[in-house]
């Protein structure tokens, strides 16, 4: 199982740069979504102006369902240059992978909850790191993407695109940085050296079994 | 001595590397280093090489340094979490030792104990911040030191003939944001790419160090050319290694080769690192035949 929180509201609002649409997964039953707390922060973003609206579904984890549930907005869609989520971290990876041409941004950090693992498909993967990197990765998990989980951007042993762990996957930062490149958006790169809170995910561990 | 003092008085660097042995027997290194790299600046000791487990870096840099060698510590995150990490940031001040080569590292399954957990609790980029954070007095965890905090001559690696080359740039650009004082490339074999990699990285305005290894022969060359990521030993110089097998058994077609390489880049970089994989007793000829000294 898995809990998803918001990110901080003023993280959230400073991705905004350009049109925008927001995606809202109100999840499944193996998912803990603050949805009231989503709600305010969708009127504030609809305030802003640059959001054209907020498309409210569930399980876009699945490539079909997030399809079929776009198709009546597809207008909106197209319009937006930027598509915001509030999902779990597979969620955001799936719109990602369906709109290889539009800035895909996490308004949400995923936790693990012992228990019950959430039915999602196998790829895209999360980590449920509890701090969402997909706004500066181009929606693609730097964590189970790349082979050692770096934070900070490609290691040395990449050779042909490929990873130095196993031959026939992609190097995740290499996909990272391509993608980034053809958004024209190389510069969500240069965020201050990253490191991963383990005390984020044991906290949320522990709270849960608490509740 | 850390070596940024150096670059910063505009002196040519020059630096080889050693790898400790897999025992604990440490005096043919030092011999080595006694007999054959007298005119080396400082010379890394790297930190279980390709994942495969071998004495410690730094109680090699230590035994080097008690010779009265300048040496760096290369240090990787494979293996120790950012506590054992520090810890040993800590320790190498204690003994003296000032300069240091950061790396994310290879990941364990590529070496000789591939049942090992691989660790990467922090990378590259983050333990440059790390040791930057502790040269301020605090430690990651927000904790403050002891006494005066330690400085170090923090150095990072780049690879400039990568065929990604523009995403080894963004992450140099990142280990400089860090914190990054020196660089030392991987392995150049086409100067030309070295030149075009030169010319984006100089923005950064961080001495780079040219990477170069002595070629011991035509299966060498083939054998980085399929498994090393960023190097790529261009056909005429496989034919040159090939052409008079005596000649290239007694190293003497390596040294032709890299000192080419060498004084053909000698311009564009601020020092030379050689990896002489267990060739050391060639680097005086080579630091000859490069006119490196007199
Ligand atoms: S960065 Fe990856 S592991 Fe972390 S929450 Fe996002 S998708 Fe999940
Ligand atoms: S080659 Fe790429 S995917 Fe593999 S460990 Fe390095 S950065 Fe990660």
């Amino acid at each position: 199982m898995l809990i998803t929180e918001l990110k901080q509201k003023d993280d959230v609002l400073s991705l905004i740069k350009g049109k925008a649409l927001v995606i809202s997964c109100i999840g499944c039953k193996e998912v803990y979504f603050p949805v009231t707390e989503a709600e305010e922060l969708h009127k504030e973003l609809l305030a802003g102006g640059n959001v054209s609206a907020v498309i409210t579904t569930d399980y876009i984890c699945n490539p079909e369902n997030l399809k079929l549930q776009l198709k009546k907005h597809m207008d909106k869609v197209e319009a937006a240059e930027i598509l915001l989520v509030f999902s779990c971290g597979v969620g955001v990876q799936t719109v990602a992978e369906l709109y290889p041409n539009k800035a895909v941004f996490a308004a949400c950090d995923t936790y693990p909850l012992p228990g019950h693992q959430g039915i999602t498909p196998l790829e895209p993967e999360c980590d449920q790191c509890a701090e969402c990197h997909l706004s500066d990765t181009a929606g693609i998990c730097p964590i189970t993407a790349c082979s050692k989980g770096l934070l900070n951007g490609q290691c040395g042993g990449s050779k042909n695109g490929m990873c130095e762990v196993d031959k026939d996957m992609e190097c995740g930062w290499e996909r990272i940085y391509r993608r980034l490149e053809k958004l024209g958006l190389l510069d969500s790169l240069l965020y201050p050296a990253k490191i991963r809170n383990y005390i984020a995910i044991a906290g949320a561990g522990a709270n849960a079994s608490e509740s | 001595m850390r070596i940024t003092e150096l670059f910063d008085r505009g002196e040519f660097v020059l630096t080889t590397e050693v790898g400790p042995p897999k025992g604990f027997h440490l005096d043919h290194l030092l011999h080595e280093v006694k007999e054959y790299l007298g005119d080396i600046t400082a010379v890394n000791v790297t930190d279980n090489q390709s994942s495969v487990m071998r004495l410690g870096s730094l109680a090699t840099c230590k035994a080097i340094k008690d010779i009265g060698v300048n040496s760096i510590f290369q240090i990787t995150c494979r293996d120790r979490n950012r506590l054992a990490l520090q810890s040993d940031l800590l320790s190498a001040a204690y003994f003296g030792i000032d300069n240091l080569l950061l790396l994310t590292g290879d990941y364990t399954t590529l070496g000789d104990t591939p049942q090992a957990k691989p660790v990467f609790d922090l990378d590259s980029v983050s333990l440059i911040h790390a040791v930057k954070q502790l040269e301020s007095g605090i430690d990651l965890g927000g904790n403050e030191l002891d006494g005066d905090p330690p400085k170090f001559a923090k150095g990072a690696v780049v690879s400039p003939c990568s065929d990604s080359v523009d995403v080894q740039l963004a992450k140099m650009e990142r280990k400089v944001a860090a914190g990054a004082e020196y660089f030392q490339t991987q392995a150049v074999f086409e100067p030309e790419k070295f030149f075009e990699f030169m010319e984006k990285a100089k923005q950064f305005n961080v001495p780079v160090m040219l990477g170069v290894i002595i070629l011991k022969n035509a299966g060498m060359a083939n054998f980085m050319n399929n498994n090393i990521a960023g190097i790529n030993v261009p056909p005429d110089i496989i034919e040159e290694l090939k052409a008079d097998p005596e000649k290239t058994k007694a190293g003497i077609t390596g040294v032709e080769i890299t000192a080419r390489i060498i004084k053909e880049c000698r311009d564009y970089c601020q020092g030379v690192h050689i990896m002489a994989l267990g060739w050391e007793k060639l680097v005086p000829d080579l630091l000859r035949e490069s006119n490196l000294v007199s």
